[in-house]
C-alpha cells in the first residue's frame, strides 16, 4: 500500500501502524512530530494509528535555525 | 548581583538568546552556545529527511534538559503555517514556547504585520507562549502585547544583516509603552550593538548570524556575551548626561600659580 511521506511516495506494508512506520525509520523514541493528513498524531497515538492508503505523512524535527 | 531575567515566569541570568543555525557542524554549535552563556537557545522546525533519517539530530548536541529550546516559524509566510508549524514544534514534545515569525518578502524578510497578529491571536488562544518578531514599529508591539504575547521583539535591522540598531528612537518609545520584556531580534552585528540594545533598557536580545557567521564563531559568542552584560550593568548603572563642553575631572584648587 502507498503513502505519501514528506511528499514522497512509500510504500508500507498493509495493516501497519504509524509506531512501525516510526520504528522502520529508526526514529522512535526520538524527538519528532507526526502529522497525518494534517491532523497532529500525539505520541501515545502512535500504536493505535493505523496506516491508509493514501496518507499523507509529514514527520518534522529540529534543526539549526535562528 | 541578582538581575534576572524573567520571561514568562521564568527566570534566567543570561538576557542572550542565540540561534542554531548556520553553523559548520553540530560540535561548533554546542561550542558557540557555551560560550555564549544563553539559556534560550532557537532552533527551526523542518521535515526529517526521509533517505537518512537516523542521521545526529541537534537535540542530541543540545540538551533540552540545560538549555530552553525556542521553535522558529522561519520560513513561513502565512498565519497558517506558522501556527501549523507551532503546533508540530509542542507535538514534539519541548514545552509551548515559539517565537513567531510570519515573513511578508523574500529580501528584506521583514514581517507581514497583519498577518503575525492573526497567528500570535490563534496561538495565544490555544495556549502558547508567544515571542513574536516584529517590526520595530510601537503600535504593532502594542497590539501584539494586547493580544498577549509574552514579550515582542522588533528587529534592529533585517534578519542577517548586521546594520545594528537602525532606529533607536522607535526603540525607545517600544521601551517606554512596553509591559512584556522587549527582546531586540535580528539585525545585531558585533557585541558593540548588543551592548547598545541592553544600554538602551531592552531585556534581551536574540542573534544567530552575527555569531555564527563570525570568522570565530566561538570568540565572537564570548564577546557578545560580554556585550549584553556591559550593556546591561550600563543600562543599571546609569549614564551620565551628554553635554556639549567639556567638565573637568580633576579639582581645580591646588593648582601651582604661574
Amino acid at each position: 500500500m502507498l503513502v505519501v511521506l514528506n511528499g514522497e511516495e512509500r510504500s508500507c506494508r498493509e495493516g501497519w501502524t504509524l509506531a512501525d512506520l516510526v520504528a522502520e525509520l529508526g526514529l522512535a523514541g526520538r524527538r519528532i512530530a507526526v502529522e497525518i493528513n494534517r491532523d497532529i498524531i500525539p505520541r501515545d497515538k502512535y500504536t493505535s494509528y493505523r496506516l491508509q492508503p493514501g496518507d499523507e505523512i509529514e514527520v518534522v524535527h529540529f534543526v539549526g535555525g535562528g | 548581583m541578582k538581575d534576572p531575567f524573567v520571561l514568562a515566569g521564568k527566570e534566567y541570568q543570561s538576557r542572550l538568546i542565540v540561534g542554531t543555525g548556520k553553523y559548520k557542524d553540530f560540535a561548533e554549535t554546542r561550542r558557540a552556545i557555551e560560550a555564549s552563556g544563553a539559556e534560550i537557545v532557537t532552533v527551526a522546525v523542518r521535515r526529517v529527511n526521509i533517505t537518512d533519517p537516523g542521521k545526529e539530530n541537534l537535540l542530541d548536541y543540545i540538551d533540552p534538559k540545560v538549555y530552553t529550546i525556542l521553535p522558529n516559524t522561519a520560513g513561513c509566510y502565512t498565519a497558517d503555517e506558522a501556527v501549523r508549524t507551532c503546533r508540530l514544534a509542542r507535538a514534539a514534545g519541548i514545552g509551548n514556547l515559539v517565537k513567531l515569525e510570519v515573513i511578508g518578502d523574500e529580501r528584506t524578510l521583514f514581517p507581514d504585520i497583519p498577518a503575525t497578529l492573526e497567528a500570535a491571536k490563534t496561538l495565544v488562544k490555544e495556549g502558547f507562549i508567544v515571542l513574536p518578531y516584529i517590526q520595530d514599529d510601537p503600535i504593532s508591539c502594542k497590539k501584539l502585547e494586547e493580544i498577549g504575547c509574552a514579550a515582542v521583539m522588533p528587529l534592529a535591522a533585517p534578519i542577517g544583516s548586521g546594520l545594528g540598531i537602525r532606529n533607536p528612537y522607535n526603540l525607545r518609545i517600544i521601551l517606554e509603552q512596553s509591559r512584556v520584556p522587549v527582546i531586540v531580534d535580528a539585525g545585531v552585528g558585533t557585541a558593540s550593538d548588543a551592548a547598545a540594545a541592553l544600554e538602551m533598557g531592552c531585556d534581551a536580545v536574540l542573534m544567530n548570524t552575527a555569531i555564527a557567521g563570525a570568522k570565530d564563531p566561538i570568540l565572537m559568542a564570548e564577546a557578545m556575551r560580554l556585550g549584553v552584560e556591559a550593556g546591561r550593568k550600563a543600562f543599571l548603572a546609569g549614564r551620565i548626561a551628554k553635554k556639549l563642553y567639556a567638565t573637568a575631572s580633576s579639582p581645580l584648587e591646588g593648582l601651582l600659580s604661574a
